[in-house]
């Protein structure tokens, strides 16, 4: 009875304390979605999470003051084209990595890890011009090549060399007994065994490209060509000073479908990014 | 792949070609399998490298559209003459030296808190690990707000305890603070999770055992639990040192550098210098100067490694 009692007193205690730390880490989005409700006046006025009144309109002036559902588009666009891309190429290279035996396969490999340890602020200078000389600037082009060939890209090679080297060969192996060709190995056999690698890819690589920031920052100039997190930034009055209302109203419509679809998934999500952090 | 040549239809194929061996014709669809990555990488990141290299060395600022060799100058500029770089370089210290012994602690204790199966756990997971998906556009934009003067809810809810809090992102040492800290509290729900992956990989009996022998938890976690995670610390150390470094988006939307230049750190003055003021040749030397700290880091960490001090 007091060994019971000893227990729950604990996990009162344990739920107390991580319900005050959580406050921090909860509190940003509350704050968020409420005051996307607030008038212009009301925001300036005593801070409060609930409004006074609702004030739905935020939510059609979002759309009015720039072309936000456009570049709401640009951004998902962007990110499935990136992330289908990335699929195929990383698990092809990551699959010869893995399996076949190939002159310079060492090379690359010394190449890609030196990759990893280089941040984009590096190349970003030449890529502009180099984006600039293939007349790309204020294109989506370098927004989806950049993550698909960066270090990004260099991770989802990994993670799936990693996950093709733990598959047993024989599958393979008999595969080929029966005529088929590497290509078909990888497309029909090997792909399908790897799901969970390809799910950990796929979200790891639509996340970083839907938050994706610098990139499109210097490449990108015209407001229908923005991605998200530019126009997020981009709800201010003529002096640059934010309009928060509009702008807290947007990020709301940015980040709750995010966060929706990471309720559902999160398990498979938390389990992606702790693959990919520890392999990669 | 080790595997003796089969003598099937395949095999048979193969050798109807004459100058296609088998070990030929696998190393031609190796290079087909990885010239994607290949070419892209070479176009993208080696072009780019060698080039930021040659642009270190110019004096080149986009304006004047002017280029002159100047070899190692943009360096000696930096360390001797230009006094913001050194102030780059002590901010940029700073905020490492706040934010990854604040991000490692607190992502260990939530780990050790949420590693075993109890109730509630998933959903303090999902809480902690929320704002590491959430864009950090929302994300310092949000907290932007909630730091303004006396407008911010931060200040409110203080306010109802009686105290008085500063114009957080309008003080120096305030705005670098707040910084380290909202950075902290969306990037600790990733190491919290590898954390946690280390946690649950030490087998049961260990600390079974040491419970047996009567060690206190406190005892369990210092010489059972923390030696174990050892190696995970230093991959933690690892990336979040190097993305400390390379924090752009979260300064460049709350403070924008400011006040008074007290959150100006490397990444951010590369790309004022770049984009800002089109001083091509003098940012790709700070660039230079990244890299070299990066790998410096990456460096120094896997040594400690081998020499078992982690």
């Amino acid at each position: 009875m007091t060994a019971q009692r000893q227990q729950t007193i604990k996990q009162v205690l344990w739920v107390i304390s991580l319900a005050i730390v959580s406050v921090p880490f909860v509190f940003p989005f509350l704050w968020m979605v409420t005051s996307g409700f607030k008038s212009a006046s009301e925001i300036f006025g005593q801070p409060s999470l609930v409004p006074d009144v609702w004030h739905w309109r935020n939510f059609v002036e979002v759309f009015e003051y720039q072309p936000f559902a456009r570049q709401y588009f640009n951004s998902l666009y962007i990110a499935v084209l990136v992330t289908v891309l990335t699929l195929i190429v990383s698990s092809l290279a990551g699959y010869a990595l893995a399996r076949l035996r190939f002159a310079g396969a060492g090379l690359l490999m010394v190449g890609l890890v030196s990759a990893l340890m280089v941040p984009e602020e590096v190349t970003i200078i030449p890529n502009f011009f180099l984006v600039g000389w293939m007349g790309l600037s204020d294109t989506h082009v370098p927004l989806v090549l950049l993550p698909v060939f960066g270090p990004q890209g260099v991770v989802a090679t990994f993670l799936m060399r990693q996950f093709f080297l733990a598959l047993p060969k024989e599958l393979e192996e008999a595969g080929r007994m029966d005529g088929l060709t590497t290509l078909g190995i990888w497309w029909k056999i090997a792909l399908p065994m790897s799901r969970p690698a390809l799910a950990a890819v796929a979200i790891i690589t639509f996340l970083h490209s839907w938050n994706l920031f610098l990139e499109p920052l210097v490449f990108i100039s015209s407001l229908e060509m923005f991605t998200l997190p530019l126009a997020l930034s981009n709800f201010t009055d003529p002096y640059g000073a934010p309009l928060w209302h509009l702008q807290l109203a947007a990020t709301s419509l940015a980040v709750l479908p995010i966060l929706g679809v990471y309720l559902i998934a999160q398990r498979q999500i938390v389990e992606s990014f702790a693959m990919s952090g520890v392999k990669g | 792949m080790e595997q003796s040549i089969p003598s099937t239809k395949a095999g048979a194929r193969y050798n109807g070609v004459p100058f296609l061996t088998l070990r030929r014709r696998e190393a031609l669809v190796s290079w087909l399998f990885v010239s994607p990555t290949a070419i892209g990488f070479l176009i993208f990141f080696v072009g780019p490298l060698v080039a930021v290299i040659f642009y270190a060395t110019t004096e080149w600022n986009l304006l004047s559209q002017r280029s002159t060799f100047v070899g190692l100058e943009n360096f000696r500029d930096a360390l001797t003459r230009n006094a913001d770089f050194w102030h780059v370089m002590r901010n940029s210290a700073i905020f490492a030296l706040g934010l990854v012994p604040l991000n490692m602690a607190l992502a260990l204790a939530l780990a050790v808190a949420l590693s075993k199966p109890r109730k509630g756990v998933i959903f303090f997971r999902t809480v902690f690990f929320a704002p590491v998906i959430t864009s950090a556009v929302a994300w310092a934009i949000v907290w932007k707000f909630l730091l303004q003067g006396e407008a911010g809810g931060v200040n409110m809810m203080l306010a109802s305890f009686g105290i008085d809090g500063p114009n957080w992102l309008r003080e120096p040492n305030w705005a670098m603070a707040s910084v380290i800290v909202t950075r902290v509290i969306k990037m600790v729900g990733l190491n919290m999770i590898l954390y946690i992956a280390a946690l649950q990989a030490i087998p049961r009996d260990y600390d079974a055992a040491a419970r047996l022998e009567g060690a206190s938890e406190w005892q369990i976690f210092k010489y059972v639990t923390w030696p174990l995670v050892a190696p995970t610390t230093l991959v933690i150390m690892i990336l979040t040192t190097i993305g400390s470094f390379k924090v752009f988006d979260h300064i460049y939307l709350m403070t924008g550098g400011g006040p008074e230049n007290g959150t100006l750190v490397l990444a951010f003055y590369i790309y004022q210098q770049a984009f800002e003021f089109f001083e091509i040749g003098y940012a790709a030397a700070l660039a230079m100067v990244m890299f070299v700290i990066v790998l410096a880091l990456t460096i120094v960490q896997v040594l400690m490694r081998g020499r078992g001090a982690a």
